[in-house]
């Protein structure tokens, strides 16, 4: 009864993984794959020499970091607190808004953004312009751009986190709770000495398979913002698969593409493999594999 | 000796904090809907002169009497991706049970090799130009909907969720069937699909969901010549190419320069986001039970 999904899998994820050989060569559509030239790390030398392996891993790195970073505490913060709310309507409400943005498609995420940041019509320049400030070039100033991702991220992963976080406290045994009630702890003392503790395998966890994909990028979020030939905006904008999407459907540089896709293969699975182990030495209960 | 609960100033303080902060949180969230809403009944003079607005400075319905003037082309949207989405959350949802199901029976031999198997693929993956040319080149399905209904059809996050909810039935309705004499396939579809009814429907939504919202196999595989697209790759279009807001103005016998183009936009935004937004109410509630009962419980 596996094997649909063994099929599956087999096309879609383990055929495509000899393609990785595309990297090696110099890719010649007429010629076919294995008539293409072989120039082995050429592609690699390239892309290093351009600087474009360094921006785009940087970029990578760095936008996950702060999304798994704010994500998390932002995640954790509003389940703790919805935890601590007593209004049961107040708290369906508000969840059900914030899961909202999670329904939606990066299409749409993308047409929001342009909504409230256009330079003519957005919503943003209309109350700068209101206030008497002048209105701001969003989408040619590069510098702003990295919160621009970053709120849009939080704004629509947050809800869906934070539930998986308040479902985990809802797990929480109520006696443990009101035994340090009885003892007199405070809300903060309860909060630091029994709620977080309980989170922490559910975060260490969490935290493991957002740093397997931590060179993996939102593809759909940063195509959809940036749009797909926002030249000025690369600097800051530009991750590995908007760079490997635009070699392949622009240039049709397809050995580049793949060249890049391998590097963030091998070494993301070399960052899983870290930390794992890592988090095996730390606490050997919490990890994945 | 029960002490009235919480009445503390740190639990009083972090309450009024936790009123304004998810309010403040919760209203951000609903806020751009409401642009977008708003901005699609605005008319187009209004967006020139005073920009997008929460609620419309001068009330027009005239984007949406274009965007339905000629039905056939959002019509035929709206067939590809419903067609997709349910032919896909079916199968998918079929597969995924039945994947999940098989992988945690003790009584199967390779079960820890197959899930392997399917756990890697999210550590190690081809990219992108590989997976195109498997899919173009020798599955030929250039501009095919099976392009956008194939990919789709499961995760390995999917089956591990699925794997995980099964393994709270007793492994010992499955002996007990089985020395009844009915068959692997059989003790599946009687009696544990009816069992996990929790889980499919939360499984199900993720599938339907992401046929909803898929647009980059769409955009990878179907090509513009196609008439029709699904839906988020036509809002796509309407969004960022003035092309295709020009060829409705033909269509629909509207001077290029009368045309509502930015409120076109938010139209045909609200038409093919609002089947899914009016829809979540409804589902939100077991969307909700499936990420608490598949939460990552350390």
């Amino acid at each position: 009864m596996c094997l649909p999904a063994i099929l599956f899998f087999l096309v879609m994820s383990y055929l495509p993984m000899p393609g990785l050989y595309l990297a090696f060569i110099n890719y010649n559509y007429s010629a076919g794959i294995f008539g293409s030239q072989f120039v082995g790390f050429d592609n690699f030398k390239f892309l290093v020499t351009s600087g474009a392996l360094w921006k785009l891993t940087t970029n990578t790195i760095l936008y996950n970091l702060a999304f798994i970073l704010f994500g998390n505490i932002l995640q954790i913060g509003i389940a703790i607190l919805l935890n601590e709310l007593r209004k049961r309507w107040f708290k369906k409400v508000t969840q059900s808004l914030m899961f909202l943005p999670f329904f939606i498609s990066f299409v749409l995420v993308g047409l929001i953004a342009y909504n409230i940041l256009s330079y003519d019509f957005g919503l943003l320049n209309g109350i700068l312009k209101s206030i008497g400030w002048d209105p701001v070039k969003t989408y040619s100033n590069p510098s702003i751009w990295p919160f621009i991702i970053v709120i849009t991220y939080l704004w629509q992963s947050t809800g869906y986190g934070s539930i998986v976080y308040f479902a985990a406290i809802m797990g929480l045994d109520s006696e443990i709770v009101e035994a340090a009630e009885i003892d007199g702890a405070n809300a903060l003392q309860r909060i630091r000495f029994i709620v977080l503790p309980w989170l922490k395998p559910t975060f260490i966890i969490l935290l493991l398979f957002s740093l397997g994909g931590i060179l993996r990028g939102n593809f759909g979020l940063f195509y959809n913002l940036v749009g797909a030939n926002n030249t000025a905006l690369f600097d800051s904008t530009d991750i590995i698969e908007t760079f490997v999407f635009r070699s392949l459907m622009n240039n049709f540089n397809f050995s580049l593409g793949s060249a890049v896709s391998l590097y963030q293969s091998v070494f993301g699975f070399f960052i899983v493999i870290t930390a794992n182990w890592l988090v095996k030495k730390a606490s050997p209960d919490n990890t994945l594999f | 000796m029960a002490r009235q609960r919480g009445t503390d100033f740190s639990s009083v303080a972090i309450r009024l904090f936790g009123y304004c902060f998810i309010g403040f949180f919760a209203l951000c969230c609903l806020i751009p809907f409401l642009l977008v809403l708003g901005t699609s009944f605005t008319s187009e003079k209004s967006i020139t002169l005073h920009g997008y607005n929460l609620w419309p400075r001068e009330f027009s319905a005239f984007a949406y009497k274009i965007v339905f003037e000629n039905p056939g082309v959002i019509v035929g949207s709206y067939g590809v991706t419903l067609g997709i989405t349910i032919a896909g959350t079916i199968l998918g949802l079929f597969i995924v049970a039945m994947t999940g199901y098989s992988l945690q029976r003790p009584d199967f031999p390779y079960r820890n090799r197959i899930s392997f198997f399917i756990y890697f693929t999210t550590l190690f993956q081809g990219g992108v130009v590989p997976f195109y040319l498997i899919m173009t080149q020798w599955l030929h399905l250039k501009d095919n909907y099976l392009a956008v209904l194939l990919p789709g059809l499961m995760s390995p996050f999917l089956i591990i969720m699925m794997k995980s909810f099964v393994t709270s039935i007793p492994h010992a309705i499955t002996e007990s069937a089985k020395m009844d004499g009915a068959g692997d396939f059989r003790i599946f579809t009687r009696l544990i699909l009816p069992m996990t009814t929790p889980a499919l429907a939360t499984i199900g939504l993720f599938i339907a969901l992401g046929y909803w919202n898929e647009w980059y196999n769409a955009m990878l595989f179907l090509s513009p010549d196609l008439k029709y697209r699904p839906l988020q790759l036509f809002l796509y279009n309407v969004v960022t190419s003035a092309d295709f807001i020009k060829n409705s103005s033909v269509a629909s016998n509207v001077q290029p320069r009368d045309m509502p183009l930015e409120s076109m936009k938010m139209a045909t935004a609200v038409v093919a986001t609002g089947p899914v937004i009016l829809f979540y109410p409804m589902v939100q509630k077991y969307f909700i039970k499936g990420i608490t009962v598949g939460a990552v419980k350390g």
